[in-house]
């Protein structure tokens, strides 16, 4: 059987099987290793009979056996141990208890379940980097050493944290259900934080030299995707998931032939996905009209209009500074500041955009951050302030994390004191 | 599950307090401790006097020493303490932002550990 054929299936049902087994046993470990053996068992069943219809129904049964066996194999074992691995509730299981959950294990819907694991991983008891790695590793099915690779870590750093995470989640008794009403909108706003910064880690691959990590920007769409279908009624869930389409859409226009950042502005439009962006537009213009406007629909209304535009400068700045001006009620910040200060140098020219920028560069959240020198640079620049801005690119590439930023800001430095020196300034 | 919710109060907050605030919060107190009594979460807690009472002892090559004061100096300090029963830990975090002193200080909340003979 061909591994990646393989590999589509498991990362296609390993949310919803683990959340299954999850549910039943309360116990993550557990449901990993046994759904870890019900893969094994797959790999060498489903190449001699055959793929089966519903392989998740398959895999959930499997593992449950797995966990059934394991489970009885322990209740031998002296209690003193158990306690010490388990949470609570399976340390003082009895046989018939292990049936009962066994039972539970048979029954629908997994829908319910998978989003619960989703808030289990996000929970804000945990760091935000536990965050990320629990939900792709139990949400998503990457592997430790995939999600290591992929933020750059050690192999074991990152196997650590998922273990301290999940020793958390036992000892702390994080809970294993839907969060209370009053909570819901908090805990939703976690999870699709870490679902933005996922998105982002990919798109600014912090580490790499490659532009964009692809993988990591289709897993949060993936993502994005799932909690869309387990929450079609929350509007922002849909702005999300709208923002993200739109801005993958333009992945295929953000690289260079050799790796090279290529801005915005710039950038080949033909190489944009189309149909990507055709989903992002449909789907953001049949949220907002709701009514219950928030920071991710706003985002992707932004985003949407410079998809739309044909060409850079057909972008309607106009309305984007309309949509900034409305981000900066709903959710202020300098990040969000510094955003609409690029749509203002497009309405209202570079001085007013300079003057608001000056304001930034005294904030503590933005001191020294690369966006807010490369930012100022090009204006400074488009303002003929030739020295101020290279001062300012040399300052952006020094702070920025990208590699390919880097190149790309040093090599706009360059360019300015070359044109410098040729005018004998 | 058993919860120590470790009450951490903030001085400055409490100098800087007009007396009709201080009373109200004292009395957020009293109505807390009667609600998770109600519920059935409550096992014990209490007032803690001031750091300044504290004594610290430490016990080293089987000499026991002592020092005036709290365990570690700090500008916020341990001013209570609450031991609940709660389902989980969304639960106990909920009550601990009940908590008067979490709107100045803080509230630790940490599990109680459940291992050995049961």
């Amino acid at each position: 059987m061909d591994e990646r054929a393989f590999e589509e299936i498991v990362r296609a049902e390993s949310g919803r099987v683990l959340s299954a087994l999850i549910a039943r046993s309360h116990d993550l470990d557990l449901a990993q290793d046994a759904y870890g053996e019900a893969l094994l068992a797959a790999w060498e069943a489903w190449p001699v009979d055959g793929v089966p219809d519903n392989p998740g129904a398959w895999l959930t049964t499997v593992a449950r056996n797995r966990m059934l066996d394991r489970l009885r194999r322990e209740a031998q074992r002296p209690r003193r141990e158990f306690a010490a691995v388990r949470m609570g509730g399976i340390a003082t299981v009895e046989v018939e208890d292990v049936e009962a959950q066994a039972a539970r294990l048979r029954d629908d819907p997994l829908e319910d379940d998978e989003l619960q694991l989703v808030f289990l991983c996000c929970h804000p008891a945990l760091s935000q980097e536990a965050q990320i790695a629990l939900t792709l590793r139990t949400v998503s099915g990457l592997t430790t050493p995939e999600i290591a690779r992929a933020f750059l870590v050690p192999e074991s750093t990152m196997s650590q944290r998922i273990l301290r995470a999940k020793r958390k989640i036992a000892r702390a008794g994080i809970p294993f259900r839907m969060p209370e009403a009053a909570e819901l909108p908090s805990r939703l706003a976690a999870v699709l934080h870490i679902v933005y910064l996922v998105f982002t880690e990919g798109w600014n691959s912090t580490g790499t030299a490659d532009v964009v990590r692809a993988d990591l920007c289709a897993e949060a769409l993936r993502l994005a995707r799932l909690l869309h279908r387990l929450l079609p009624d929350e509007p922002e869930v849909a702005g999300l998931l709208a923002l993200l389409l739109l801005h993958d859409a333009r992945r295929g226009g953000r690289a260079g032939p050799h790796g090279e950042l290529v801005p915005l502005v710039e950038q080949d439009r033909d190489r944009w996905n189309r149909a990507q962006v055709a989903e992002g537009v449909a789907l953001i213009e049949r949220t907002l009209p709701l009514g219950i406007v928030g920071p991710y629909q706003v985002q992707a209304a932004i985003a949407a209009l410079h998809a739309e535009a044909p060409t850079a400068a057909a972008t309607d700045w106009a309305q984007i500074l309309a949509l900034y001006d409305l981000l900066e009620r709903l959710e202020p910040s300098p990040l969000v500041t510094l955003n609409r200060a690029v749509a203002l140098a497009e309405v209202e020219g570079t001085e007013p955009a300079l003057r608001i920028l000056d304001t930034l560069v005294s904030s503590a959240t933005l001191a020294g951050n690369h966006r807010l020198y490369a930012t100022r640079a090009h204006l400074l620049a488009r303002a003929g302030r030739f020295d101020e801005a290279s001062a300012d690119f040399a300052r952006a590439a020094a702070a920025s994390p990208s590699a390919a930023e880097r190149s790309y800001l040093t090599a706009r430095e360059a360019a300015l004191r070359t044109a410098l020196a040729s005018n004998g300034t | 599950m058993k919860y120590m919710l470790l009450i951490h109060t903030n001085p400055d907050a409490w100098a800087g307090m007009p007396a009709k605030e201080q009373e109200d919060l004292l009395s957020g107190y009293w109505t807390f401790t009667e609600k998770i009594k109600a519920s059935g979460e409550f096992i014990s807690g209490e007032p803690l006097e001031f750091p300044e009472t504290a004594t610290t002892v430490r016990v080293r090559d089987g000499k026991r020493g002592m020092t005036d004061g709290p365990f570690v100096e700090t500008k916020e300090h341990l001013a209570g303490f609450y031991l609940v029963e709660c389902a989980d830990l969304d639960r106990a975090l909920e009550l601990a932002a009940e908590i008067p002193d979490a709107k100045f200080g803080g509230v630790e909340v940490r599990p109680v550990s459940n291992f050995g003979p049961s």
